[in-house]
């Protein structure tokens, strides 16, 4: 393949600290437009895009300098951009390795083009005190990627008592969530964001009224014709406004997860406008499905929230373009083949995401015009790192050189059967994608290649 | 004459000339059903499997009768005293079958699709006697030949459907199938019991007993399932009886030719009084014979499709959907 010689020395650049260039790429970059939690005049990065050469020294970007290089990259129509953050995945480790471990996702992710990745709580147990975030971080040093564990709010998540949030920030947690499920009560609502507070933690919601949880897919047309129970919208609407009132009455950050409702979307964007403290994110199913594709009871579209209507998806691409969704996140979400393909009903709610999430924003955002690369970037990249306020998302000299080359010109049908991650359930089989990931670079290292 | 695919999944895939085709074997089939000798030889030498998951009376005795009249060997199998019980998937248990050579399964399952899961993964031919909430094709097909029968076709027609629309099956595979054949289509029930966007489906959804009953040829009552109460959809029995059951008082507002019918098993007293239920009216008892009829017809049908695609023992001629 083309893309093998592109690269010069491999050896080389498969070593940590290395140094080098990215030569002829369009390098694209994206200021942060995203409120940060506690820092609301922080900002990363700069709107940028243009062909240039990328200078990395010791694993860090740098000023052009003459060498030498321990490798050297020929990018010419290839796009170049910071490396993706990913603020919701989840890992499955420990306790269901069979699914996905630490490493195997990193893998993924970087096959994705991401280069840090933030993974959720739900594992078992549960990531509720600072003995298993140790677990994962200790894990994590060997991945291909940098990996954030996220806290949960309640031990156990459980929604009773609040989990160690301290003790969980000072092991290295960079959030907050009960995700899985919303965080149970308005009362554990607004004491989690406090006490979260006290430790520059944001709380992360999935939102879902409890008491109108239980469906497998959309409640409309789509359940009714399949004979489904139906998840109705408004199971997110009400805690999407809960949350958005409970941070407008403390004055406290909030991030809404996985936003896929139209009236979702008009709630925040109302509530940015009066200044409350709320971001939020989507994932790439959301604007590239509908619930019409359950119609062949295929359990790999079970997701949860769950695909909506044409006229949620359309509010879905409206809300990243005009920024009231300000980031996209992958929801990567494993599961083994006897989870998935069942009885549509029996199956269980997610889909991997990782690798494909790229190729799906290029063909569905930035193809048809919608956002530009740089808008993409943005949320892909700047927006997350700032949220997370780790050292990510920009190329400025000095910053980790971690980066992401792509072809945005590939063409190719998507085999979920080569996925890299160890789990297989992308619902995108089959699909006509454009925009491939060719290299991604964390710390100046060749982590994956095509 | 002749079916499309290999499986019965529901009326929404079923084309308006195989409901055709159906109605009228199952008219010939009828014939053999009022005959004085029942045996026959059409499915001789093939093996038909009930495979239930819910109970079942009258549609797996009548499955099990339509297969024998045809002079297939019949054998059932019942979750409760199968290797389900001991924790087997539906898949594992369905290639089992397969395996033994069975040439149709007959499947009843509490979840929606699982005859769909199955279909493209077995050389069986699959016919789906109820899933979940979603279809029912053979009770469909049954009301639809007696109301045949009783009104001579379709076209025009104006059908009244009452009771538990949201938890019904058969509500959903009549809709498809009568509007396929050119009936008007209105429903009735608690709006907690009507699910979202059905409109969308072309029925018409009625606010009152009196929009749905006035001028209607047809009547057809739904079974209520006594347990939706305790998830708190309507308040009582008495109440439900009360506003949304099918009494003599009420079916003079349909036409006075007009047809009562009921899938059964009946609540009497709840969703249909026993008076109606009993009444020159009703065709309740004429819609089981139609049920032997149109599930030999099925049968058979299937039956010709098989050997005219050669089918055999493990053979998928369909795509893996999944």
């Amino acid at each position: 393949m083309k893309d093998s010689k592109r690269i010069q020395n491999q050896e080389a650049s498969g070593r940590s600290g290395a140094s080098g260039v990215v030569r002829g790429g369009r390098v694209v970059e994206a200021a942060s437009t995203l409120q940060v939690p506690f820092d609301p005049q922080a900002r990363i990065g700069e709107d940028r895009d243009e062909v240039r050469d990328l200078f990395i020294r010791d694993g860090k970007i740098s000023e052009a300098f003459d060498g030498p290089y321990d490798f050297e990259i020929d990018a010419s129509d290839l796009l170049v951009m910071p490396g993706f953050v990913d603020l919701h995945c989840h890992l499955r480790d420990p306790g269901q390795e069979y699914k996905e471990d630490i490493l195997s996702g990193a893998a993924s992710a970087a096959a994705g083009g991401f280069t840090s990745i933030a993974c959720m709580p739900n594992t078992v147990p549960v990531i509720d005190n600072k003995a298993i975030v140790s677990y994962v971080l200790d894990k994590a040093k060997a991945a291909a990627v940098h990996v954030y564990p996220i806290g949960a709010v309640t031990k156990r998540q459980d929604g009773v008592e609040l989990a160690e949030m301290g003790q969980m920030k000072q092991a290295g947690i960079v959030a907050v969530s009960d995700d899985g499920a919303p965080v149970s009560t308005a009362d554990r609502m607004l004491k989690g964001m406090q006490y979260a507070s006290d430790f520059g933690l944001v709380v992360i919601d999935h939102c879902e009224e409890p008491s109108l949880r239980g469906g497998t897919m959309n409640e409309g047309s789509a359940s009714t014709r399949m004979g489904e129970h139906g998840i109705p919208s408004v199971a997110e609407d009400i805690i999407v406004a809960r949350d958005i009132l409970i941070a407008e009455y403390l004055d406290l950050p909030v991030h809404l997860a996985h936003v896929s409702t139209a009236r979702s979307i008009s709630l925040i964007r109302e509530a940015k406008a009066r200044g409350v403290k709320v971001t939020a994110e989507t994932c790439p199913h959301y604007f590239s499905l509908t619930e019409e594709a359950c119609l062949s009871f295929n359990g790999l579209f079970r997701v949860n929230p769950p695909l909506r209507r044409e006229e949620d998806r359309l509010a879905v691409i409206e809300g990243l373009k005009d920024g009231t969704l300000d980031c996209l996140a992958t929801d990567h979400a494993p599961h083994h083949k006897d989870e998935k393909e069942i009885e549509f009903s029996l199956a269980k709610n997610g889909m991997i995401g990782f690798e494909t999430a790229f190729a799906l924003a290029w063909t569905w955002l930035v193809e048809p015009g919608t956002l530009t690369a740089t808008d993409l970037v943005r949320i892909l990249a700047a927006n997350p790192a700032a949220f997370l306020r780790i050292s990510a998302g920009s190329l400025q000299p000095g910053s980790p050189a971690d980066l992401t080359i792509a072809d945005p010109q590939a063409r190719y049908t998507y085999d979920r059967s080569k996925a890299v991650s160890k789990s297989k359930n992308s619902p995108y089989d089959g699909f006509a994608l454009q925009g491939k990931i060719v290299a991604t670079i964390t710390e100046g290292r060749l982590v994956y290649q095509a | 004459m002749s079916l499309l695919h290999k499986d019965i999944l529901g009326m929404q895939q079923l084309t308006i000339g195989e409901i055709e085709d159906i109605l009228n074997t199952a008219a010939n089939m009828k014939k053999i059903l009022t005959s004085g000798n029942k045996k026959t030889a059409y499915l001789q030498g093939k093996t038909v499997i009930t495979l239930f998951y819910e109970n079942s009376t009258r549609t797996r005795m009548s499955f099990e009768l339509a297969a024998k009249y045809l002079g297939a060997q019949a054998a059932n199998i019942s979750a409760s005293g199968s290797s389900v019980s001991k924790g087997e998937s539906l898949y594992d248990t369905a290639l089992t079958l397969d395996h033994m050579a069975a040439d149709m399964i007959i499947m009843r399952h509490s979840v929606s699709g699982a005859p769909h899961f199955l279909a493209p993964r077995l050389g069986a031919s699959i016919i789906n006697a109820g899933d979940g909430m979603d279809e029912h094709p053979t009770q469909a097909l049954l009301d639809m030949l007696t109301i045949k029968e009783k009104k001579g076709g379709f076209n025009g027609l104006q059908v009244a459907i009452v009771g538990d629309l949201a938890h019904s099956r058969v509500v959903r595979s009549n809709i498809y199938g009568l509007l396929k054949m050119g009936a008007n289509v209105r429903v009735f029930g608690p709006a907690t019991l009507i699910p979202a966007d059905l409109a969308g489906s072309g029925a018409r959804i009625c606010h009152s007993m009196e929009e749905a009953l006035t001028g209607a040829d047809v009547v057809m009552g739904l079974r209520l399932q006594l347990e939706r109460q305790e998830k708190a959809l309507f308040p009582s029995i008495s109440e439900y009886s009360q506003f949304y059951g099918l009494n003599e008082p009420r079916i003079q507002m349909a036409r006075p030719d007009a047809i009562v019918m009921h899938p059964g098993p009946m609540n009497r007293g709840v969703e249909i009084s026993g008076g109606l239920a009993d009444s020159t009216q009703s065709v309740i008892a004429e819609q089981v014979t139609s049920g032997v009829a149109v599930r030999m017809a099925i049968l058979y049908l299937l039956n010709l499709y098989r050997n005219q695609n050669h089918l055999g023992f493990g053979e998928s001629t369909e795509p893996v959907l999944i």
